[in-house]
């Protein structure tokens, strides 16, 4: 009672150019989710998207210019006033309450969600430009990756069924 | 409740999306076809995600039960 076309694989191509830890979920969800349901599934990692292939990830958050953030704390839904992202400590403590609060309703952390991503085959491409841009070393960096540059992207992009930017 | 005697019974209570359907397509991986797979989940959004899982794997989800507040899954390798 299969719906899936068993001739032709469906295809996804993620591309990630965000860094931050609430911007590190989706790409990941949906790319170990959709390699579950037998999608080819390519991410390529652009600008600050390249830090999630960092392989010591301190991912944060920042309460500055979230204005749609809302943190629950004490059984409400807090706002976070751009003010105290000013006060030193107040990013990394939003970062760490964050994280203890993934861990906490049993959500995966993003290590192991990138480990279920390179254990289904999802392809990992880093952008070569980004990394000579920023300095960056392939050594600090996961290694299970391929480095590219757009035209890379554009050939998986058009070989691809759902394309995402993120 | 289910009647069929599954194969493998995973249980992924207290973990969240997309949890449940990664470890059910590991535990589905390493079954032959035709063999059950029993699941738990606390997660809500399971049920939904499960009936996708399955129509696009083209695995079976044999039947879908509440036990108490947790959500059951009866799911047929077949592919």
């Amino acid at each position: 009672m299969a719906d899936v076309d068993l001739g032709s694989a469906k295809k996804m191509t993620i591309i990630c150019t965000k860094g931050t830890l609430d911007w590190a979920y989706p790409p990941f969800i949906l790319a170990t989710t959709a390699a579950a349901m037998d999608v080819e599934v390519t991410m390529f990692f652009t600008f600050y998207g390249l830090g999630l292939l960092d392989k010591k990830l301190n991912l944060g958050v920042t309460t500055l210019g979230n204005a749609s953030m809302r943190m629950p704390m004490g059984g409400m839904q807090m706002a976070m006033p751009n003010m105290i992202s000013m006060i030193p400590g107040v990013t990394a403590g939003t970062s760490i309450m964050m994280k203890n609060l993934i861990k906490k309703k049993g959500v995966a952390s993003i290590e192991d969600l990138r480990e279920a991503a390179v254990l289904s085959d999802v392809r990992m491409i880093a952008c070569q430009m980004t990394i000579d841009l920023f300095e960056k070393k392939t050594e600090n960096m996961i290694e299970d990756i391929e480095l590219g540059g757009a035209a890379t992207w554009m050939e998986s992009a058009l070989a691809s069924d759902i394309n995402l930017y993120m | 409740m289910s009647d069929i005697k599954p194969d493998v019974v995973l249980d992924t209570k207290g973990l969240n999306c997309p949890l449940p359907i990664l470890k059910a397509k590991k535990a589905l991986k390493g079954m032959e076809n035709g063999q059950n797979l029993e699941l738990a989940s606390t997660d809500p959004g399971a049920v939904k995600d499960f009936e996708a899982f399955c129509k696009a794997t083209g695995n079976k989800l044999v039947s879908h039960w509440m036990d108490g507040e947790v959500f059951m899954f009866m799911i047929e390798r077949v592919v």
